[in-house]
């Protein structure tokens, strides 16, 4: 932890120092990304970081943003958050500084909760494209949504319903069970929403085991579940550590039907986990395979621009720019208070993962599908409506 | 019971790969007092050596059999590792041998965090697998289900462990290493050459803890910062069973996977881990300091 608390120190020197020669650039809108390029989920950060950059350069090559009669190019920041809590916060303080208009990121819950009040303190407008846990919109003092902090992508509080009622209805799941990360923002909030589900609809959660960010080892636990009789195992993870649950599951003799959730969503998933993930489910935001137009003009440029198919976070990125690029035309001036104002009058959006609405928080209502892993890819299997 | 015999499993492949990280700071540790906190991280590039190794020589069309591209990869992560821990002591400790040892200890914490950015820098932070040197079959006897691959790791372990023992205890090499810990201003009078010693003990450590690397690669993911959590785990290992005491490492070692195990048995949340290894050093410390093997020193003036 030394380690820990002496490089954070060393990055919010090194970010002060480098904040402090930014030349100001009246011509430009500056817009800040924070995003997990290093530590526990780099294809999170990449992906994200690759969606940002094609909907900034859309935009810039059609001359800029227009705002109040004028055109803008827009300068993207990028900040490495580590995937840290504390690094996510220092590179929200840091874009702070350095003057962005607003901030796009970060990703993991994790990462956004702390990040969130740092930009809800500075009165700086904050779309998460991927942080799905509650909690980062809603302020933890006054149980209030935060003023400041948006996202593109339903909460948890859907999720794990949709989850849990899948395992049900479609898996006939009776005994189902649970593991996951218990220091993890994300994967904690969705597993209590799945049992609390779960237990609503009269069926009782056989074993929900817990573990800790970076663990490499889980068979203590899964010999717990496979112990406990369950049918079915959901593990709402992230990408780098289910490989080793599902494996080291099947090592033990699991033979029950896994799910997951949109942290699953990264093909790494697929590289890392072979053919011991074919068949499994997990809910996710969009399905590259059920495109509405708009969304496959999106998909082809990103295959254009990076050769693969974007994933949910890409995705999700490129809706939280659309969203802010509205925004800021209807604000029609370069000023945070305006053009949060505009974010929240925002009551409809469509972008390439569906259709935003927002009723004056800033959770947007939109629907959810479900992929399975078939041959090696993510197939769309059925979406579940709000 | 059939529970218990398969998580007893579980701790002793945890365990066999804890025990052969710790003897690298055990044998450090007793040969020039130094606590080599970059350990974990000369484990963590001994992995990603076996991954780039492993992955070559399977994907060429080379048709070796599993086994022998198992055993290439893993004499070939421990050659550069063991190059790597003795280029390390050279330049990095030896300089260091008359300063304070506090300042020594500063800089394996440094040559750790190198390590671990220079991986970062250069190979990037995305998790890997090393690929699968033979197909993974699980067997299933009396409800207990193990794998192929654990009998290896546990089997291999456990070998390489006896080996040291030997090394250490019956040959010229071991002795002069033993004499060397034991006096290491009168060992040099006695015609023993430290400097090459102290290299040849960096050496095996790293080799050892590349054995550990590439057996922990076949199961686990490999990734830049794995050395850290590891490290400290093994670190445990050590002093639990006796810092400088090479059978007290393998002792600890096996300690420490049992806790890593059995703490989500009995305990209701797997969190406490680290709560039950950190107490169970605090406690060793209070009332037995130098280990469960581990003898008392007295300090010479």
């Amino acid at each position: 932890m030394k380690r820990l608390y002496l490089l954070t120190g060393l990055l919010i020197v090194m970010g002060l120092l480098v904040t402090a020669c930014q030349p100001k650039g009246p011509e430009t809108i500056k817009i800040g990304l924070n995003a997990e390029l290093t530590g526990g989920v780099p294809v999170v950060g990449a992906s994200c970081k690759n969606g940002a950059e094609l909907a900034v350069e859309e935009v810039n090559n059609a001359g800029g943003l227009e705002v109040g009669g004028k055109k803008y190019k827009i300068e993207l920041l990028i900040e490495d958050n580590e995937d840290k809590a504390e690094s996510a916060a220092a590179a929200a303080q840091k874009l702070n500084a350095a003057g962005v208009l607003l901030m796009i990121g970060p990703n993991a819950s994790r990462n956004a909760i702390p990040a969130a009040e740092v930009a809800e303190a500075n009165k700086m407008p904050m779309i998460s494209p991927w942080s799905t846990n509650p909690k980062t919109t809603i302020d933890a003092a006054t149980g209030q949504p935060k003023k400041y902090v948006m996202r593109a992508c339903f909460i948890d509080d859907f999720q794990g319903v949709v989850a849990a009622k899948f395992a049900i209805n479609e898996l006939g799941s009776k005994k189902p069970a649970v593991l996951y990360d218990v220091a993890s923002e994300y994967n904690k909030g969705i597993a209590e929403i799945y049992k609390k589900t779960m237990e609503e609809n009269g069926i009782q959660v056989v074993a929900f085991e817990t573990y800790t960010t970076g663990d490499k080892d889980f068979s203590a636990q899964l010999t717990k579940i496979i112990q406990s009789g369950a049918d079915s195992l959901f593990l709402p993870n992230y990408y780098t550590e289910v490989p080793l649950q599902v494996q080291q599951a099947h090592k033990l003799g699991f033979t029950g039907v896994i799910l997951g959730s949109d942290s699953w969503g990264a093909t790494e998933l697929i590289d890392l986990c072979g053919a011991d993930c074919e068949g499994y489910f997990f809910t996710t935001h969009y399905a590259a395979d059920i495109a509405t137009p708009k969304a496959q003009a999106f998909i082809q440029a990103y295959q254009a621009k990076y050769g693969k198919v974007p994933d949910d976070v890409a995705a999700l990125t490129y809706d939280a720019f659309g969203l802010a690029f509205q925004a800021i035309q209807a604000a029609g001036k370069i000023d945070r208070e305006a053009v949060n104002q505009a974010l929240h009058n925002v009551s409809r959006y469509e972008g390439v993962t569906g259709v935003l609405q927002f009723k004056g928080t800033g959770d947007p209502v939109k629907s959810a599908v479900v992929l399975q892993i078939k041959g090696g890819k993510f197939v769309y299997y059925t979406t579940a409506q709000p | 019971m059939q529970t218990l015999i398969q998580q007893v499993l579980n701790a002793l492949q945890l365990g066999s790969v804890y025990a052969l990280i710790a003897l690298g700071y055990t044998m450090v540790y007793g040969i020039i007092t130094l606590i080599n906190f970059a350990h974990g991280d000369i484990f963590m590039v001994s992995t990603y050596v076996a991954f780039f190794v492993g992955t070559a020589l399977m994907s060429q069309l080379l048709h070796l059999p599993g086994i022998v591209v198992f055993v290439l990869t893993m004499l070939a992560a421990m050659f550069a590792t063991a190059l790597l821990a003795v280029l390390i002591e050279r330049f990095a400790y030896k300089p260091l041998r008359q300063a304070p040892r506090v300042s020594a200890v500063i800089t394996a914490l440094g040559v750790g965090l190198f390590l671990e950015n220079f991986t970062l820098a250069t190979i990037g932070p995305d998790p890997r697998f090393l690929p699968k040197f033979f197909p993974v079959q699980t067997f299933t006897v009396g409800g207990v289900a193990f794998s192929n691959v654990q009998i290896v790791i546990i089997a291999v372990s456990a070998v390489v462990m006896l080996l040291l023992d030997t090394i250490v205890r019956r040959t010229m090499v071991g002795m002069a290493m033993r004499a060397v810990s034991w006096d290491k201003f009168t060992a040099p009078l006695m015609g023993v050459p430290v400097d090459r010693i102290i290299s040849i003990t960096f050496a095996i450590g790293a080799s050892i803890a590349a054995i550990g690397g590439t057996l922990f690669g076949m199961v686990y993911t490999v990734d830049p910062y794995m050395g850290i959590r590891i490290g400290w785990w093994a670190f445990i290992s050590a002093v639990v069973g006796g810092i400088g005491n090479i059978r007290g490492a393998m002792l600890g070692g096996y300690i420490l996977g049992f806790v890593e195990i059995f703490t989500p048995v009995i305990l209701p949340a797997s969190t406490y881990r680290d709560f039950v290894a950190f107490s169970l050093l605090l406690v060793l410390l209070i009332f037995r300091p130098y280990g469960i093997l581990g003898r008392p020193v007295a300090q010479k003036v």
